[in-house]
C-alpha cells in the first residue's frame, strides 16, 4: 500500500495556534461532560443508593465485561433544552461487550426526573435501538423510569416516532432474531410496563422493581383499592404468579448477572465474514490533528494529513487522485477493518462528485465500509457548474450514498452545509454511527452566506421601491442572523436534538471508528442495489 | 571407576547426583513412579525406567523392583540420595547379593545406626556423650509411660527407625505422653516400617550442630566441618549454614574428632552425619547418626570447594579419600534455605498443586539453586513437600544472610503454597542476624514470623492495579473521560471496590463495605512479567502472574496475592453448607487411621481420624461430641480435600 507523508510543521506558530484552540474547546467538551456523567447530581444519586440500588453508570459496569470499551451515545442529548439540567436526556444509552459480544444497553436514569422520557430521552432511545437492528445487537434494557414526562406527553406520546415505536421495535427486533432483554430495576409504570412485557426475557429485582399499567395512587382513585406498590407488581408477583417476569434477581448485581445468563444463552451470528488484518498505528500522533485543523472553518487543511493519523500505518491508497481533486477517496485500513474514506479537500465539483459517486460503487461491490470525513460547505454554484449539470452529478453521489448497503460512518470535522451534507452521507442517510467534532458547524448554509442572502434579497426589495438598505440597517440585519446560525450550527445545539450520536475529540477518532466498525460487523454483510443514476 | 549409576531417588536430590554423575562421565539412570514420568530427574537421566503406582510404597521403596531395573539396566551402582531405600540395611545386603555397588555405608553400618537405642549403646561404648533417656527394648506403654514420668517433661518420643522429623513427638505432660506416643508409633510403621521407640529427654533451647564426616575403605576418615541446622519446624530443618556460627575452635575441633570417632567405632564408610545437641554451655550431646548424604550437604560443599557426590562415587569405586584431614580446610560462609510446598501461616500444611509459575534467582558460583521441579509440575501428596534448596556463599556470615534475602527475593512460585516469605523473615530476624540460635527459634518468633507480610497500603494497591490495567487500547475506553476499568479485589485482608482510570497517569479511587474510600495516584509500566510502578517520587519494581482471577505479586515486601473478585451467579443461589456433623478431610491424601467406630460416643475435641499427606499426619478431631454416624471411608483409602470422611449426629445440647 502507499505510505501517506504527512510535512506537518508542529513547532510553527500557525499549528500551536490552532491546536490551542482546539485543545480549549476539547476542555469544555469534557467539562460538559463531566457535569451530565453524574446524572441527577449528588442529592439525588445519595437518595437512589440509599435505597439500595446501583447508579445507572454502575449497573452498566456490572452488565458489562471487566474492561470493556462503552461506546456511548449522544451523551449531551437535550444539553440546554426544557430550560432545565436533563443530563443525557435521563437515559444513557451505548454499546459495549457482554460475553466478548456487542449489545445495545439502554439504561433510564432515574436519578434525572425520575427516569421520564422527555421527547429527546425518546429519541434517544429509539435511536439506539436503530442502531441495534441496524448492527444486529441484543439490547439489554435496564429499566427504572416513570415513564412519559406527563407535561410534555404531546411531544412523546402520540407521534410515529413517540414512546409507542420502542414497543413496536422490540417486537420487529424480536421478529429479527435480535434477543430483547429487560431488566427491571425500578419504577416501570403504564407505558413503561411494555418494555419488560415485550421482552424475550425478563428480570425483575426484588423489592426494587415494580410493573404495573397503573400504580397505587390511580388505582385507589379509579377503584378504591389500596394496595403496595410491591403487592401491585412486585418482583414475588411477577415471577410467581403473573409470569410477567422470567428471572428473580435478589439485588441489581444479581439482576445484571443474570442479564448477562440470558446473553450468555443467545448463540452469537456469525455476522460479517470480511477479514480483519492485524491492526498496526498509524505513523504520526492523532494529537497533530488540533493543530492541522484548528477551529477557524475558513482555513483550510490538506484532509490527507487527517487520514495519515487514523489509519494504519499511514497507508492509503487514493483512488482517482489526479482527477476531481476536492474530493479524496481511497483504501485504508483501521484496526485492521479494511475500509473506503471518501473526505472532503475542498468545495464539491461536478468531477468529484461522480469520482465520489464511482468510489462509493466500488466499496458496495467490495463490501468494503465506508468512513466519509465531512467538511463541505456545499456543491460549487454559478452558471457554469449549473450549465454543466453540476446537479445531476451531485445526485448520482446522493443516490449512490441513500442505497450504498455497507456499514457508513459519518463524522463531520469541519462543516456540514447544504447538498454537501446530502452526499457527504448526513444524518437522512442512515450512517451505522454519525458523529461531530468540537469545531465542526451544521446549518443549510454557513452563518456568513446566510446573512449575505437575507441581507441581498432585503437590498433587492428596497431597491426595487426605490429605496436604499443602510450599512446600520444591514449591521443591524446580519447579527441576529450569524447569532442564529452560530447558535444553532453548534455541536452541543445539534447534538442535544440528537442530529448525530454524539461529539468527540479529534485524538479518540481511530478508537471511536475502530469500536463501530467491530459493532457494525455483527451484520453480516449485504448486497447493494443502486437507483437510476442520472448520466 | 564406575562407569555407571542408578538413581533410587526422585526430586532435587536425584538431579544433584545425575549431575555429578554426569560430569565423572556415567551414564545416570533414573527411576520413577507414575506421577514423576514427566519430572525433570528423569529429563536430566541419561535413561529412566518405569517402577509402579505414585505411592512411594507402590515406587521408591520397592526395592526387588528397583533392583530388577539395576540389573536390566547394567547399573554398576546404585546412589539413594536420601530418604526411601538410603537407609535401609536389607536393601544394601540385597545390593552386595545383586553384585551391584551401593552408593553408602555397609548394611552394618546402617543397622547400628538406624536402630536409634542400639546407636546410643554404641556410642555410650565409644565414650561418646548422650543425653539421658530410656533406649531399651521393652515398648509396653505403661512401662513407657513409667519413665517417661521418672525422666521428666518435656520429653522427646522418637521412632527409632524414624528420621527427618517424621515418628518423632513431644510431650509436655504425662496426660499427652500416650497420645503422642501412639502418633510416634504409627509414624514409625507407616514410614518405615517399625513402631519401636525410644525416649529422651528433651534439652531446652539447644542448638543442632552436625559434624559432616567421610570414611573410605582404605582406614582414612575424615571430617568436612560442622553445620549448624537448629532452625526446624515440625522437628524438620528449614535452614542449615556451614560454619556453625560462633563456635570456637577447640570446640568445632571436639565434635570433629568425636564425629569422626563415633564413625570409626562402627567401621563406617562413605558419607555420614553426626548430628549433635550442643547445650549453651557448650556440652554436646551426641544425637543420632545419619548414614546417608544429607539433605544441608551443598553447605559443607560451597565452604570446603569440595563435591560430596563426587567423593561418595570415589569411595564407592573403593578409592581412598581425595583429602586428607589437613588438606581440609574451610572458607567463607554458606547458607541453605529449603523450600518447601508448605503454608506457615497453617501450621505449615503441605501445600498441593501445579506449579504454574517458577522463576529462580539468578545462579553463579555463589548462588546456588538445587531443585527437582518444573514450572508445570504438579505437587501431589504423595512425597515429601521439599522443592528446592536455595544455596548461597559469600566471604562472611552477614554478607551470606543478605545475599540470601535477594535471592528469596527473587525466588517466585505460584499455584502453590510456599515457606519462601517466611524463610524470608526467619533469616533477617534480629536473633538469627545474631546467631542467637536454638532449636525453637521459630517456635519463639512465631508472632513475628507468621503474621502476614506488612505491606504498605498504597503501594499494594498500585502494584495490583497496575498489573491488573488492561494494556489494550481500547480496554474501557470512554468518549470524553478517561479510560476506565472497575473491579473488586480482595487484597491483604481487605475487600476493596475500585475504579481505575487508565491513562498516562493513573487514578485509582477506591471504596470498601464500611464506607472507607480514598484515591491512589501513580504511574508506570508494565511488561508481561515486570511491574515497575513510581508512587509518590518512589520507584517499585516487583513481578506478577495471573491464573484466572488470583494475581500474585512479587514484590520486595514478599508475595502478595491479590484475588479479583468476579461476582458468580451461584453466589446468589442457595449453597449446601456442611453442619457442624460433617467432618471433611482438610486436604489430599490417605486415611491412614480410623480412631472410632459407628455408633460410638466421641467427646468434642476426641480425635476422630488420621489423614496422612505428603508423610505428615493430620489427626481430625470432633467438633462437637456426638455420636458417630456413618463412615465414608475405609484405612487406606484416598481421599481428596474437602471430602466428608465422617458424619457426627451431635448430641443434643443439654439445657
Amino acid at each position: 500500500m502507499a505510505t501517506l507523508t504527512s510535512k506537518i510543521n508542529s513547532q510553527s506558530a500557525e499549528f500551536q495556534a490552532k491546536a490551542s484552540a482546539m485543545q480549549t474547546l476539547i476542555e469544555d467538551l469534557q467539562w460538559q461532560v463531566s457535569k451530565v456523567i453524574t446524572g441527577g447530581g449528588e442529592k439525588y444519586q445519595n437518595k437512589h443508593l440509599a435505597r439500595g440500588k446501583l447508579l445507572p453508570r454502575q449497573r452498566i459496569e456490572h452488565l458489562l465485561d471487566l474492561a470493556s470499551p462503552f461506546l456511548e451515545l449522544s451523551q449531551l442529548a437535550a444539553h440546554g433544552m426544557y430550560g432545565m439540567h436533563i443530563p443525557s436526556a435521563g437515559i444513557i444509552c451505548g454499546v459495549g461487550l457482554i460475553n466478548g459480544r456487542h449489545c445495545m444497553v439502554i439504561a433510564n436514569d432515574a436519578t434525572v426526573k425520575g427516569g421520564t422520557y422527555f421527547p429527546m430521552t425518546v429519541k434517544k432511545h429509539l435511536r439506539a435501538q436503530e442502531i441495534a437492528q441496524q448492527n444486529n445487537l441484543p439490547c439489554v434494557y435496564l429499566v427504572d423510569s416513570g415513564g412519559a414526562n406527563l407535561p410534555q406527553q404531546d411531544e412523546v406520546f402520540p407521534d410515529k416516532m413517540h414512546f409507542g415505536r420502542i414497543f413496536f421495535n422490540q417486537a420487529n427486533m424480536s421478529a429479527m432474531g435480535i434477543a430483547q432483554i429487560a431488566v427491571v430495576m425500578g419504577s416501570c409504570t403504564a407505558g413503561g410496563a411494555y418494555v419488560p412485557a415485550m421482552a424475550d426475557e425478563s428480570i425483575i429485582v426484588k423489592q426494587q422493581g415494580t410493573i404495573f399499567l397503573a400504580g397505587p395512587p390511580l388505582v385507589k382513585a379509579a377503584t378504591g383499592e389500596v394496595v403496595t406498590a410491591e403487592e401491585l407488581g412486585g418482583a414475588d408477583v411477577h415471577c410467581r404468579t403473573s409470569g410477567v417476569a422470567d428471572h428473580y434477581a435478589e439485588n441489581d448485581e444479581h439482576a445484571l448477572l443474570l442479564a448477562r445468563q440470558c446473553l450468555a444463552n443467545c448463540p452469537k451470528p456469525e455476522g460479517n465474514t470480511l477479514t480483519r488484518q492485524t491492526s498496526s498505528p498509524p505513523r504520526y500522533p492523532a494529537e497533530e490533528i488540533y493543530g492541522i485543523v484548528g477551529t477557524d472553518l475558513r482555513k483550510p487543511f490538506d484532509v490527507r494529513d487527517v487520514i495519515a493519523r487514523l489509519v494504519d500505518d499511514s497507508q492509503f491508497d487514493e483512488f482517482k487522485a489526479l482527477y476531481g481533486t476536492t474530493l479524496v477517496c481511497g483504501f485504508a485500513h483501521l484496526d485492521g477493518f479494511p475500509i473506503g474514506i471518501v473526505a472532503n479537500n475542498g468545495v464539491l465539483l461536478s468531477e468529484s462528485a461522480q469520482k465520489g459517486a464511482h468510489f462509493i460503487e466500488l466499496c458496495c461491490q467490495r463490501h468494503i465500509p465506508l468512513v466519509f470525513l465531512q467538511n463541505i460547505t456545499g456543491f460549487m454554484v454559478g452558471k457554469k457548474y449549473e450549465t454543466e449539470g453540476i446537479a445531476k452529478h451531485g445526485a448520482k453521489m446522493v443516490t449512490a450514498v441513500a442505497c450504498a448497503k455497507v456499514p457508513k460512518f459519518t463524522i463531520i470535522i469541519g462543516g456540514s452545509h447544504g447538498a454537501g451534507n446530502y452526499g457527504m452521507c448526513g444524518r437522512a442517510y442512515e450512517p451505522n454511527f454519525m458523529w461531530m467534532w468540537p469545531n465542526s458547524r451544521i446549518s443549510v448554509m454557513g452563518g456568513e452566506q446566510a446573512a449575505n442572502v437575507l441581507t441581498q434579497v432585503k437590498r433587492d426589495q428596497l431597491a426595487a421601491q426605490g429605496e436604499t438598505f443602510s450599512d446600520t440597517d444591514e449591521a443591524a440585519m446580519r447579527q441576529p442572523v450569524l447569532e442564529q446560525y452560530e447558535n444553532q450550527g453548534h455541536p452541543y445545539y445539534a447534538s442535544a436534538r440528537l442530529w448525530d450520536d454524539g461529539i468527540i475529540d479529534p485524538k479518540q477518532t481511530r478508537d471511536v471508528l475502530s469500536l463501530a466498525l467491530a459493532t457494525s460487523f455483527n451484520q453480516p454483510q449485504q448486497e447493494t442495489r443502486f437507483g437510476v443514476f442520472r448520466m | 571407576m564406575l562407569k555407571s549409576v542408578l538413581i533410587a531417588n526422585r526430586g532435587e536430590i536425584a538431579c544433584r547426583v545425575i549431575r555429578t554423575a554426569r560430569t565423572m562421565g556415567m551414564r545416570t539412570i533414573a527411576v520413577y513412579s507414575d506421577a514423576d514420568a514427566n519430572a525433570l530427574h528423569v529429563k536430566q537421566a541419561d535413561e529412566a525406567w518405569r517402577l509402579g503406582g505414585a505411592a512411594a510404597a507402590d515406587s521408591y521403596l520397592c526395592a526387588d523392583k528397583i533392583l530388577n531395573i539395576a540389573l536390566q539396566a547394567g547399573a554398576e551402582c546404585i546412589h539413594p540420595g536420601y530418604g526411601f531405600l538410603s537407609e535401609n540395611a536389607d536393601f544394601v545386603t540385597s545390593c552386595q547379593a545383586a553384585g551391584i555397588v551401593f552408593v553408602g555405608p555397609d548394611a552394618l553400618a546402617i543397622q547400628q545406626m538406624g536402630s536409634k537405642s542400639a546407636a546410643k549403646l554404641i556410642m555410650q561404648d565409644a565414650g561418646i556423650p548422650l543425653v539421658p533417656g530410656y533406649h531399651g527394648a521393652n515398648q509396653d506403654p505403661e512401662f513407657l509411660q513409667q519413665q517417661a514420668d521418672t525422666m521428666g517433661y518435656p520429653l522427646l518420643i522418637k521412632a527409632i527407625a524414624g528420621g527427618g522429623g517424621k515418628g518423632m513427638r513431644v510431650a509436655t505432660s504425662s496426660a499427652e505422653f500416650k497420645t503422642q506416643l501412639g502418633g510416634a508409633q504409627r509414624e514409625g510403621q507407616s514410614s518405615f516400617g517399625n513402631p519401636i521407640v525410644l525416649l529422651e529427654r528433651y534439652l531446652l533451647q539447644p542448638r543442632h550442630v552436625e559434624v559432616q564426616v567421610f570414611c573410605d575403605r582404605h582406614g582414612n576418615g575424615v571430617y568436612l566441618g560442622d553445620r549448624d541446622c537448629s532452625a526446624q519446624r515440625r522437628h524438620q530443618k528449614v535452614i542449615e549454614e556451614a560454619p556453625a556460627p560462633g563456635l570456637s575452635d577447640d570446640l568445632r575441633q571436639a565434635m570433629g574428632s568425636a564425629a569422626v570417632a563415633a564413625a570409626k567405632a562402627i567401621d563406617y564408610v562413605g558419607a555420614g552425619t553426626v548430628e549433635f545437641l550442643l547445650d549453651k554451655d557448650g556440652c554436646f550431646y551426641f544425637m543420632e547418626m545419619n548414614t546417608r548424604l544429607q539433605v544441608e550437604h551443598p553447605v559443607t560443599e560451597m565452604v570446603t570447594g569440595q563435591d560430596l557426590v563426587a567423593w561418595q562415587l570415589q569411595v564407592a569405586a573403593n578409592q581412598p579419600l581425595p583429602l586428607q584431614q589437613v588438606e581440609i580446610h574451610l572458607q567463607g560462609h554458606a547458607v541453605e534455605a529449603r523450600i518447601y510446598a508448605e503454608d506457615p501461616e497453617q501450621d505449615f500444611q503441605p501445600s498441593t498443586g501445579t506449579i504454574n509459575h517458577l522463576r529462580q534467582p539468578t545462579t553463579d558460583q555463589h548462588v546456588r539453586v538445587d531443585t527437582g521441579v518444573l514450572e508445570g509440575d504438579v505437587i501431589s501428596s504423595f512425597y515429601d513437600p521439599m522443592i528446592a534448596k536455595l544455596i548461597v556463599f559469600a566471604d562472611d556470615r552477614e554478607q551470606a544472610l543478605s545475599k540470601l534475602d535477594t535471592c528469596l527475593q527473587d525466588y517466585h512460585l505460584e499455584g502453590i503454597n510456599t515457606n519462601i516469605d517466611f524463610l524470608r523473615k526467619l533469616t533477617t530476624l534480629e536473633d538469627f542476624a545474631q546467631a542467637k540460635l536454638h532449636t525453637n527459634i521459630i517456635e519463639q518468633h512465631q508472632d513475628q514470623l507468621l503474621g502476614k507480610n506488612k505491606f504498605n497500603f498504597d503501594t499494594t494497591l498500585a502494584l495490583a492495579c497496575l498489573a491488573l490495567a488492561p494494556d489494550n487500547d481500547l480496554a474501557g475506553l470512554r468518549l470524553n473521560q478517561p479510560s476506565q476499568v472497575s473491579f473488586s479485589i480482595h487484597v491483604d485482608t481487605r475487600e476493596l471496590h475500585i475504579n481505575l482510570q487508565l491513562a498516562e497517569i493513573y487514578t485509582a479511587n477506591f471504596s470498601d463495605a464500611a464506607g472507607n474510600s480514598g484515591k491512589v495516584v501513580f504511574t508506570g509500566s508494565k511488561t508481561d512479567e515486570h511491574l515497575r510502578l513510581s508512587l509518590n517520587g518512589q520507584m517499585t519494581k516487583a513481578s506478577y502472574c495471573q491464573f484466572g482471577d488470583r494475581l500474585s505479586i512479587f514484590s520486595p515486601t514478599g508475595k502478595l496475592v491479590v484475588q479479583l473478585l468476579q461476582p458468580q451467579i451461584d453466589n446468589f443461589n442457595q449453597t449446601r453448607q456442611h453442619d457442624a456433623g460433617d467432618i471433611v478431610a482438610p486436604m489430599n491424601g490417605s486415611l491412614i487411621a480410623c480412631l472410632v467406630e459407628s455408633g460410638q460416643n466421641v467427646d468434642e475435641g476426641e480425635a476422630l481420624l488420621v489423614v496422612e499427606a505428603m508423610k505428615m499426619e493430620h489427626t481430625i478431631y470432633a467438633s462437637t461430641a456426638g455420636i458417630v454416624g456413618e463412615i465414608y471411608y475405609r484405612v487406606g483409602d484416598l481421599v481428596a480435600a474437602e471430602a466428608q470422611l465422617l458424619h457426627l449426629n451431635p448430641l443434643p445440647q443439654e439445657a
